[in-house]
């Protein structure tokens, strides 16, 4: 178990400022904010892409590395095929049966019928879900997701959020960045929001919503609900 | 990586450029080459005792230096001085004389150093001179240049500090000295061989030609260091023997021979 | 200009085997050139797109600089090393098809390595989250990227190649010229135009630059298959 993974006085730059957080195991976790607030950052400083300026980031547990994944906004593939994609994340992870959990991953996101086609000719929505696929072959504890679905249409985004929901029921937990706050109810169970570059509320996602108990979440809540 | 292995076993098998066929190495000059003697020569040596002749061509300066590196088997030039200079600092085995051609004073036809059908080689430098005609010269330690060096000694004439900008050093080979000299109607001296295998003649002519000292003695010498002594002496050997001087002899350009066997003489 | 032409096509029907000879080992010499150069260029500079060491910035200017190398500057270098006098003299390379291959290797390995460092480098920027983030890094990550963008990688090949085909000045030195032996077609054109025999060095001119074309040609159409295949 890597879970829980502590932030002690964490900063980066001028974008975070010192912050304290613990991430534990259960419940999906969304970080809100709006544009510029620094949840890009702050999911790149716990999924160890970025070294932090200040303060520590640490996983509890062996191998840390090997029991997270991240999938960001645009999905980044070889050019290889589809079911190549999916093995290619394997390979790298020395795992064994490897064809077996490439052909199982491609199915769980309904990608089965596209496996040997080209990954790059696939639609954006679809290579977004084979990101999934090569996230979930490798059977993550942590799932790390920056803003999945901010460049998709509403059916692929529907897509993408019930594969995501399929992670949350097979025990991975979910760590996602968003500024979409319908997403963040439909799929979280507490809301870390961020302000400037602050922790500012942390609450389950109902209570957040319905009684966000600082002035700029309340303000946030209100500016985006017209475009929810 | 096995692909490297490939390529290199590939790369070696080829890389001799005679599936393991005997051959020694020449250093000559590029008039002699061009001249197409060892076009008729080389196949006659080659077929009868199998060893490949692979000459590189060069100025005479080159070609000697190239024999005191090693990186030549045999020597075969024509300028006598530093021949025998090659011998003496102790690069050369011997050094054996071969054959003469001539040199040939060639000028525009227009001559407007007056020397045309002249048999006077010296005076007809020192007509150039005095008309500060327009004069090509190789400039690049060739044997040709040498001989042109002696020829203004001869005349009197201190070229070195004497020379206007009438007088054109290039700095390279015969062909690219007859281009030059055609293009700027200029006078230059060429071995008559290069000359009449020259196509792009332009209006030159022969203006000076039969003067003694005009004549090219060749000489051709193994290089002490060779590690193909035996291959190099065995080409040596049938040069100046009676039917390396009789394949010599047979060489013409236009009916015209070209080279006079003299070994041993 | 015209009898040259006729003469570049004459020579082509006549098949002359002489002809053919010069032309196959040019072939041979810059294409093994280029084969060498690739296979030592290509994750040299892929590796060193994505390395961080102290004085990179200066090797990579240094590279940038070394595909202006003059060919008889090379020629040199490597005629020194492979004479008699020099240090590899006894490898007995010297004007061999085998010391024109090296000196052409030599000429063209900067500008596929640079050219290489450049790609990598230019595609890195969009493939290193996803790969770091999937653990891989390093050398593994430099190779990925260069196999994903190997099609890309065909223009600095091609530059290789119209290098070495071009070049007379490093062959002439480490080959020599010798008939039948290491003439290629650059240097043929070279003794043609010395010896006064225009036409003929530019119908061989031609016929250089032919080979050349149909050589691009292909590997235009090579990289326009696979880009429809794998997109």
């Amino acid at each position: 178990m890597i879970l829980p993974l502590r932030l002690e006085q964490v900063s980066f730059l001028h974008v975070l400022q010192p912050l304290s957080l613990a991430i534990e195991a259960g419940p999906s976790t969304i970080i809100l904010g709006a544009n510029g607030a620094g949840k890009s950052v702050l999911m790149r400083l716990m999924h160890g892409l970025l070294a932090p300026s200040s303060g520590k980031v640490s996983w509890s547990g062996a191998d840390p590395r090997r029991r997270q994944a991240m999938v960001f906004q645009r999905p980044v593939m070889l050019r290889r095929s589809a079911f190549q994609n999916v093995l290619y994340a394997l390979d790298v992870a020395g795992v064994t049966g490897a064809e077996r959990l490439a052909s199982e991953a491609l199915a769980e996101v309904g990608l089965s019928h596209v496996a040997r086609q080209p990954a790059r000719v696939l639609s954006f929505g679809e290579q977004q879900r084979l990101a999934l696929a090569r996230a979930w072959a490798l059977h993550p504890e942590v799932l790390f997701l920056d803003e999945p679905t901010a460049s998709l249409d509403p059916t692929a985004t529907r897509e993408i959020e019930a594969v995501i929901r399929a992670f949350d029921a097979s025990g991975t937990k979910i760590v996602m960045a968003t500024h979409n706050l319908g997403q963040a109810r439909r799929l979280g169970d507490e809301v870390i929001y961020l302000h400037q570059g602050r922790v500012v509320e942390r609450a389950p996602v109902e209570k957040f919503f319905a009684q966000p108990s600082t002035a700029e979440a309340a303000a946030f809540i209100k500016g985006e609900l017209p475009w929810v | 990586m096995g692909l490297m292995r490939v390529l290199i076993l590939f790369f070696a098998l080829f890389s001799s450029g005679a599936d393991a066929q005997q051959y020694i190495t020449v250093a000559s000059t590029t008039s002699t080459e061009q001249s197409g003697l060892f076009k008729h020569l080389l196949p006659i040596f080659e077929k009868k005792t199998g060893i490949q002749v692979r000459v590189v061509a060069l100025g005479t300066g080159q070609a000697l230096d190239m024999g005191r590196r090693g990186d030549a088997d045999v020597v075969f030039v024509h300028a006598k001085p530093l021949e025998e200079k090659f011998v003496a600092e102790g690069f050369g085995v011997r050094r054996h004389e071969v054959m003469y051609n001539d040199f040939v004073l060639i000028g525009p036809k227009a001559d407007p150093a007056r020397i045309a059908g002249g048999k006077d080689a010296v005076q007809a430098l020192q007509r150039i001179h005095q008309a500060k005609a327009p004069f090509v010269s190789r400039g690049d330690r060739s044997g040709t240049h040498f001989a042109e060096l002696e020829l203004w000694k001869a005349a009197a004439i201190d070229i070195a500090h004497d020379k206007g900008s009438w007088y054109r050093e290039i700095g390279q080979g015969m062909g690219p000295a007859l281009n030059t000299a055609s293009g700027m109607g200029a006078y230059l001296l060429s071995d008559r061989g290069t000359w009449l295998s020259f196509k792009n003649r332009g209006d030159l002519v022969i203006a000076v030609e039969g003067d003694r000292r005009l004549f090219n003695q060749y000489g051709i010498m193994l290089v002490r260091t060779s590690a193909k002594s035996q291959l190099g002496q065995a080409f040596i050997d049938w040069v100046i023997s009676a039917e390396g001087q009789k394949a010599i002899a047979a060489y013409k350009i236009g009916g015209e021979q070209l080279f006079f066997p003299n070994a041993g003489g | 200009m015209g009898e040259a032409l006729g003469n570049a096509l004459v020579l082509v029907a006549s098949g002359d085997a002489t002809l053919l000879g010069i032309v196959g080992l040019s072939l041979f010499v810059s294409l093994s050139a280029v084969a060498l150069a690739t296979a030592l260029g290509l994750p040299l500079g892929a590796v060193l797109a994505v390395a961080h060491f102290p004085g990179r910035r200066a090797v990579v200017v240094l590279l940038n600089a070394l595909m202006g190398l003059p060919p008889v500057v090379v020629g040199l270098m490597v005629y020194l090393l492979l004479s008699r006098a020099g240090p590899l003299g006894s490898l007995g390379l010297l004007f061999t098809p085998g010391a024109m291959v090296i000196a052409q290797t030599v000429l063209i390995l900067p500008i596929i390595a640079a050219l290489c460092r450049q790609a990598v480098e230019d595609a890195w920027v969009e493939y290193q989250e996803q790969l770091r983030s999937l653990g891989v890094e390093g050398a593994r990550a430099a190779l990925t990227v260069l196999w994903d963008i190997r099609f890309s990688l065909l223009t600095a090949v091609l530059a290789g190649l119209g290098r070495a085909s071009a070049e007379v000045g490093a062959v002439m030195i480490v080959g020599g010229n010798i008939d039948g032996v290491t003439r290629v077609m650059t240097t043929a054109i070279a003794l043609e135009t010395s010896k006064g025999d225009l036409p003929l060095a530019l119908g061989l001119g031609l016929v250089l630059i032919a080979v050349v074309l149909a050589l691009n040609a292909a590997a235009f159409l090579v990289r326009e298959a696979a880009q429809k295949r794998y997109g």
